[in-house]
């Protein structure tokens, strides 16, 4: 079914990529869709299994398979609104879906793999979607923002096939050269341990440019901020949870050998200083949707911090990493209309958004009380067992700084949050303001509401897969 | 024989190192591309045709034949100028470089390994240094790409010394490359030249947030 899912997939970016109907492109958009859906719902009926030798439907990628195959819905339904509001042209329409189809078809490929080569080209796929989605204004501003991702991408992809060559070496100790995730678990005992960590450090690295954290994430904000908001809505979450993936397979089998504690002080560090960047910025930041994207760096912080302190911690990382997909991407969809309302992005000349927009305001508000993990947010529950678990790891020195760090970043959030809810901006002339309709907020609230439920009220079905993906780590 | 060739490469990057002008640049990375092709045909043995075609278009024909002609033209149709215009002195370039080798050396000496051939492992890893360091010390985007070839061409020796077990590895890296560069090359180096002119990292600073 993968085969004919990815060869589907393909077969639809192609022809969306030369047609220039309006309708026909729609109804490919829509095609996908259904795609998408049956492919999730094949790969949850069919759990456990594997197919064509490099993939296999496991518990971590249908749960994040699952997570990204909800956010893609809203994520074209608001593409649609935004190509309809810019009036684009037929051929940069055509360019935008065709890599919407590649970045998702790529993303769920990736999830999927159980082969670490394979994770990494479907990597490689997505820095060539997501370039053409950034470059999608075709400005100054863009290119640079394109150029600067694809530059950093691509040293970071280098970084993982350096990787990928150190793995190899170690594992040539071991006698094999399968470099599956099942065979490198199996063979654990016999890895070369100096080779590994070399391994390890490169592939962390390069996995770190999607993932948002230190030190590559600076290329992912300019992404973030310059692809139109649907686009930056999944480079934001799902396309983070790619590099999350890609991390957590690969830590799976570090952390069953005698390097966890180094493999632990490394991941910790990383995450520890993507928390005080993301500070750092949150409290400059005058760019809304830049701000949303240094709120992403903060939570993969907390999330790499929940993996590096064991226990509980990696349960609520993962937990942490789906809830953080649905509160942000509709942040994200959010932004859209923030922007048709102000045609800014400053801080500065955006406020009162409530008079405007009620009920995108809504959305905001809750939004902001979603990622800022208060309850009754169902972050607040993973974030609170993320902190549980450093309590327990006996770093209460660690937490005491983190939670300064997130109290400054809460405040510096709210600040700018209630700026653009409540005061009004200076000389900003509402005479001609876009009427925006309540039912394009619909799905945000909807992603909102999930995030709710599955943090406070979680379905069995679901705490037991969360449960199993993380089985395989060392207690 | 094999450690004359790699030898000749650490040399070619000492002469990077100093050069003023891109087009030299351009003419070592395409030396590179030679050395690489016969560093393959010595190193690996029971090679099959089809493998040999693939090194073959990577290394001539893509390192040293299409990179080079396709920066050349670049260089000729944006009209940048003609020198690199470094951050600090050549000399300091050359002192850094020697440390970089040395390093790598001494990194080298304290891994025991029976599985891998010592001096690829000093040539690559100081290749793939020196490669990050052009990166970081030269004003122009254009250097920036060229620093990136050469640590595709670090990449290339590494898989290399691990390939001769794992042939899939060296074609992996082949993908990687060309992909890579043509995503970096092809699409964006054209079109910025259009956009900014006379392309210099100071003008890609505008993205920021205070």
């Amino acid at each position: 079914m993968i085969g004919v899912y990815l060869l589907g997939a393909l077969a639809i970016a192609v022809i969306l990529f030369f047609s220039r109907n309006k309708l026909f492109v729609y109804s490919l958009a829509g095609l996908f869709l259904v795609l998408q859906s049956l492919f999730t719902t094949y790969a949850c009926m069919h759990y456990g299994n594997n197919e064509l030798v490099y993939f296999k439907f496991d518990s971590l990628g249908i749960i994040l398979l699952v997570t990204m195959s909800i956010i893609a819905i809203p994520a074209f339904i608001h593409s649609y609104i935004y190509i309809e509001n810019h009036k684009e042209n037929p051929q940069t329409r055509a360019i935008y879906l065709t890599s919407m189809v590649l970045l998702i078809m790529a993303i769920s490929a990736g999830y999927l793999s159980n082969h670490i080569a394979v994770t990494w080209i479907f990597t490689e796929i997505t820095t060539l979607s997501a370039s053409a989605l950034i470059y999608h204004h075709r400005n100054k501003l863009a290119l640079e923002g394109t150029w600067k991702y694809v530059f950093i991408c691509a040293i970071s992809i280098t970084f993982i096939f350096i990787g990928i060559l150190f793995l190899s070496l170690s594992l040539q100790h071991a006698g094999s050269d399968d470099l599956s995730f099942s065979n490198l678990l199996a063979r654990r005992a016999e890895l070369n341990p100096v080779w590994l960590r070399m391994a390890f450090l490169f592939i962390f690295t390069g996995f770190t440019a999607k993932l948002g954290l230190v030190p590559m994430f600076t290329a992912g904000i300019d992404a973030k901020d310059k692809a139109p908001a649907p686009a930056g809505a999944l480079f934001a979450t799902v396309l983070m949870n790619l590099g999350f993936v890609g991390i957590f397979r690969f830590y799976i089998v570090v952390a069953n050998t005698p390097l966890l504690h180094w493999a632990q002080l490394v991941v910790g560090s990383a995450a520890f200083l993507s928390l005080f960047v993301s500070t750092v910025y949150m409290l400059k930041v005058k760019n809304i949707k830049r701000m949303f994207a240094y709120s992403g760096i903060e939570h993969m912080g907390i999330v790499m911090l929940g993996v590096a302190a064991g226990g509980i911690g990696y349960y609520a990382a993962v937990l942490h990493i789906i809830l953080h997909a649905f509160v942000k991407s509709s942040l994200f969809f959010q932004f859209n209309q923030l922007y048709r309302v102000f045609q800014d992005k400053s801080i500065y000349h955006i406020g009162n958004y409530f008079k405007y927009n009620t009920t995108g305001a809504m959305v905001l508000l809750l939004g902001f009380i979603s990622a800022t993990a208060m309850p009754p947010s169902g972050m607040f529950v993973s974030e609170f067992l993320i902190f549980k678990s450093l309590f327990d790891a006996g770093q209460i020195i660690l937490l005491i700084a983190v939670l300064l760090l997130l109290t400054m970043i809460i405040w510096a959030f709210g600040k700018n949050i209630f700026k653009v809810l409540f005061v009004p901006a200076v000389g900003f002339d509402d005479s001609n303001v876009e009427k925006i309709s309540p039912w394009e907020s619909l799905s945000q609230f909807v992603l909102l509401a999930t995030a709710v439920y599955l943090g406070l009220n979680p379905p069995a079905i679901f705490v037991q897969m969360l449960k199993e993906s993380v089985s395989l780590l060392p207690l | 024989m094999i450690h004359v060739l790699l030898i000749t490469f650490i040399i070619t990057l000492f002469y990077m190192a100093i050069a003023n002008r891109l087009m030299t640049y351009i003419k070592v990375l395409a030396l590179q591309g030679v050395i690489l092709f016969f560093v393959v045909f010595i190193q690996l043995n029971e090679i099959n045709t089809l493998n040999l075609v693939l090194i073959l278009l990577e290394t001539i024909v893509f390192k040293s034949l299409a990179v080079p002609i396709f920066l050349g033209y670049l260089l000729k149709r944006n009209n940048i100028t003609r020198e690199a215009e470094p951050f600090l002195p050549n000399f300091v370039s050359l002192v850094i470089t020697t440390f970089i080798v040395v390093i790598t050396i001494l990194i080298s000496n304290t891994i025991k390994d029976t599985h891998l051939d010592k001096i690829f492992f000093v040539v690559a890893l100081s290749t793939l240094f020196f490669g990050l360091y052009l990166i970081a010390t030269r004003r122009k985007i254009i250097t920036h790409v060229m620093g990136y070839m050469v640590i595709e061409n670090g990449v290339f020796v590494l898989s290399l010394a691990v390939g001769n077990e794992m042939p899939m590895l060296v074609n992996l890296g082949i993908l990687l490359d060309i992909f890579a560069s043509v995503l970096i090359l092809g699409i964006f180096l054209n079109k910025i030249g259009d956009v900014f002119k006379d392309v210099d990292v100071d003008q890609l600073s505008n993205l920021k947030d205070y």
